[in-house]
């Protein structure tokens, strides 16, 4: 796989993937911990696991592009650029949080970033990346002829909500340049994909009957995701293509949410994802294989997300706590 | 001012600000009509006359003629208008609420406070609603009832083709999502409609159709005409009837029902959803609540009953209000004593 192009990326593309990766890992790494001293309030649904997707596809973006996520969302807005000092703060229920407190970690948005919400409803997120998507059809080709793009972050859950398959036909008949990002993490909630998606545990083949081009890569490696999401982006921003869908394969680390006693899990799983299917263990190993970054630049990169976390923890500590009046703020623009 | 159909102005109030604005687009089922068939797009021009000529003036991407879809369509209306768009999205049925409820109550109303205030989600949802075509338990419900009672939506329920043009250009205009409850029964409804193409009518005030000083009655939608004819046939009698269209249901223009209702003392509120939970008894607890040391008799409700709306047209007849139920309703409250 060494002619992977996501191989070719230059050295501040590479460290910048991994200290996104990284970050992603420490952030929910560190509500896995704080979460269970009872200082978090509410549901929270972590994408530990899942990260190269996210950074794979959204180093990919810019910001006119637009994303729409799902409950594990927390990836996804920090890939597109949402504030991890205000994502934080949102989670702490502070009136400094990215949403003033008022979504906390299933509605985290961040309109002038493209990141147009988490979604606490499964499969409620592709049409509105539809929509998003026929907005940048109206909007034409840029100067090099290229279209912006929307994405709908689906699970394997969300493959089998009716408004996955309403949003997937409208892309195609209005040839939206919308893409369909299916995260295959196995677990519906708490059911395995082997009983609840009927395809053969192929979601992708599903996209494909609505008659878009698909493709399916590994999840758990960043070139991988990288390198076909470049191929996925390029046919969606040429106008006239149309959607598109991709498929990954990948892992959740944790429960479906914060407090899951996870007892589907079989003898060992969770030990063997972390051992071989860790995204940025593999991310490692194949650049300082290549010589690409050393041991060092990663160490150090590391050490750096942590620190930010741990200021983003204790920021969010001391940030001001809404008041009882602001319930009724933001419900309307003019009323 | 024109003369025109009630439909005439919903059309051509959304040409202009299509015209108007490029940021406007509609979409829903059959707004052009006729797409992938021999007849060619606009062989139908949208199922109830309201998108005629759209497809012609302002192409595919403005003019989104979509599946047989709801819930696609109503999250794309969502997704279009966060994405800085101002879509105008038709549900051909009210009563398909019921298929994409979610994408209206949890995303649409939502994002804004979810989101802290920092979206701006400018969706108008058409929704052609009410009985009177005989068309059954699915295709005839008033659904104000519903969409009232969600926070961060605004309803809109025009009575005259005047207020669906200044209405709907409002909606249109609005920064929030706007549902707009356009009465089926109505569309064929002609009067005057001014000219001005910034002709708009602001939300939250209630117009007083009639005057009088015995009896409060607030109507809303199709009831308000309702309301007027049987106003009409009391002041014959003598009994002099104050008529408030409400106009929009979210937001209330209270003041404009408790001042009346301290006036007369005596109030009548007409409501085609069923008698549950509804506008009616929104408005009943409003005014036993603000106005009670007004009230000179119980508060009368003319609704809809407690069931599906029929089919056959006796029934039919028998489930709506009308104008006889009103004045009979007017007569009650004035003979309590």
């Amino acid at each position: 796989m060494g002619e992977e192009a996501g191989m070719q990326l230059n050295r501040e593309a590479l460290t910048r993937a991994y200290r996104q990766m990284k970050l992603i890992r420490e952030f929910e790494e560190r509500l896995h911990e704080e979460i269970q001293t009872g200082e978090i309030a509410g549901f929270t649904h972590l994408y530990c696991g899942q990260e190269a997707v996210a950074v794979g596809v959204c180093e990919h973006l810019s910001q006119r592009d637009k994303i729409v996520s799902t409950h594990r969302g927390h990836g996804h807005c920090l890939a597109k650029g949402c504030d991890v000092t205000g994502m934080m703060k949102e989670i702490w229920g502070s009136q400094e949080g990215l949403c003033n407190g008022k979504g906390g970690s299933m509605h985290i948005a961040d309109i002038d970033k493209g990141m147009l919400g988490a979604n606490g409803i499964v499969g409620a997120g592709a049409p509105i990346a539809v929509g998003a998507a026929l907005s940048n059809k109206i909007d034409g080709p840029d100067e090099n002829g290229k279209l912006a793009v929307s994405i709908a972050f689906s699970g394997d859950g969300a493959c089998n909500q009716g408004t996955t398959f309403e949003a997937m036909n409208l892309a195609v008949v209005t040839k939206a340049p919308a893409i369909f990002v299916f995260e295959n993490n196995h677990y519906s909630e708490h059911t395995g994909d082997a009983y609840a998606v009927g395809t053969a545990q192929d979601i992708a083949s599903r996209a494909e009957a609505f008659g878009m081009k698909v493709w399916r890569a590994d999840g758990t490696d960043f070139f991988s995701v990288f390198d076909t999401f470049g191929e996925v982006l390029e046919f969606v921003r040429t106008p006239g293509n149309g959607p598109a869908a991709v498929e990954f394969d990948t892992e959740r680390f944790f429960g479906h949410f914060e407090g899951d006693p996870q007892r589907y899990r079989g003898e060992g799983e969770l030990d063997r994802l972390r051992a071989t299917r860790d995204c940025l263990r593999k991310f490692r190993e194949k650049v300082t294989g290549a010589k690409l970054l050393t041991d060092a630049d990663l160490d150090a990169l590391d050490s750096d997300a942590l620190g930010t976390i741990e200021q983003a923890v204790a920021d969010s500590r001391a940030a001001a706590r809404p008041q009882p009046e602001n319930v009724l703020e933001n419900v309307y623009i003019s009323y | 001012m024109a003369k025109m159909m009630y439909r005439d102005a919903i059309r051509g109030t959304i040409f202009q600000e299509m015209q108007r604005d490029p940021r406007v687009v509609v979409l829903g089922e059959d707004v052009v009509g006729g797409m992938g068939t021999a007849g060619g797009p606009e062989a139908i021009g949208g199922i109830w006359s309201t998108s005629t000529g759209f497809y012609e003036a302002f192409g595919p991407d403005r003019v989104i003629d979509t599946p047989i879809s709801e819930s696609a369509i109503m999250g794309a209306a969502g997704g279009l208008a966060l994405a800085g768009k101002r879509p105008v999205a038709e549900i051909m049925f009210a009563d398909f609420i019921g298929v994409c409820m979610d994408q209206l109550w949890n995303q649409i109303a939502k994002f804004r406070y979810m989101f802290g205030g920092k979206s701006v989600c400018p969706a108008v949802i058409r929704m052609p609603c009410g009985a009177g075509y005989n068309a059954a338990a699915q295709h005839s419900q008033m659904i104000s009832q519903f969409v009232t009672s969600m926070p961060g939506l605004k309803v809109v329920m025009p009575a005259t083709p005047a207020d669906a043009c200044g209405l709907l250009r409002q909606a249109i205009r609005d920064d929030d999502p706007v549902v707009f409850l356009e009465h089926k029964f109505l569309y064929a409804m002609t009067g005057e409609v001014p000219d001005d193409p910034d002709f708009v009518i602001p939300f939250g005030h209630a117009r007083l159709a009639r005057a009088g000083e015995d009896v409060t009655i607030v109507a809303s939608g199709m009831m308000v005409g309702y309301a007027e004819t049987a106003a009409d046939d009391l002041a014959q009698d003598g009994v002099g009837c104050d008529v408030i269209d409400l106009r929009t249901t979210s937001p209330l223009d209270e003041e404009a029902i408790l001042d009346s209702v301290e006036a007369t003392g005596r109030l009548v509120i007409v409501d085609e959803a069923p008698p549950r939970c509804s506008l009616a008894t929104d408005i009943a607890a409003l005014v036993a609540n603000k106005a009670f040391a007004s009230l000179r008799a119980p508060i009368e409700m003319v609704t809809a009953p407690h069931t599906p709306v029929p089919f056959a047209r006796e029934l039919e007849g028998a489930y709506l209000p009308s104008p006889a139920k009103v004045a009979a309703a007017v007569r009650k409250t004035l003979a309590y004593r």
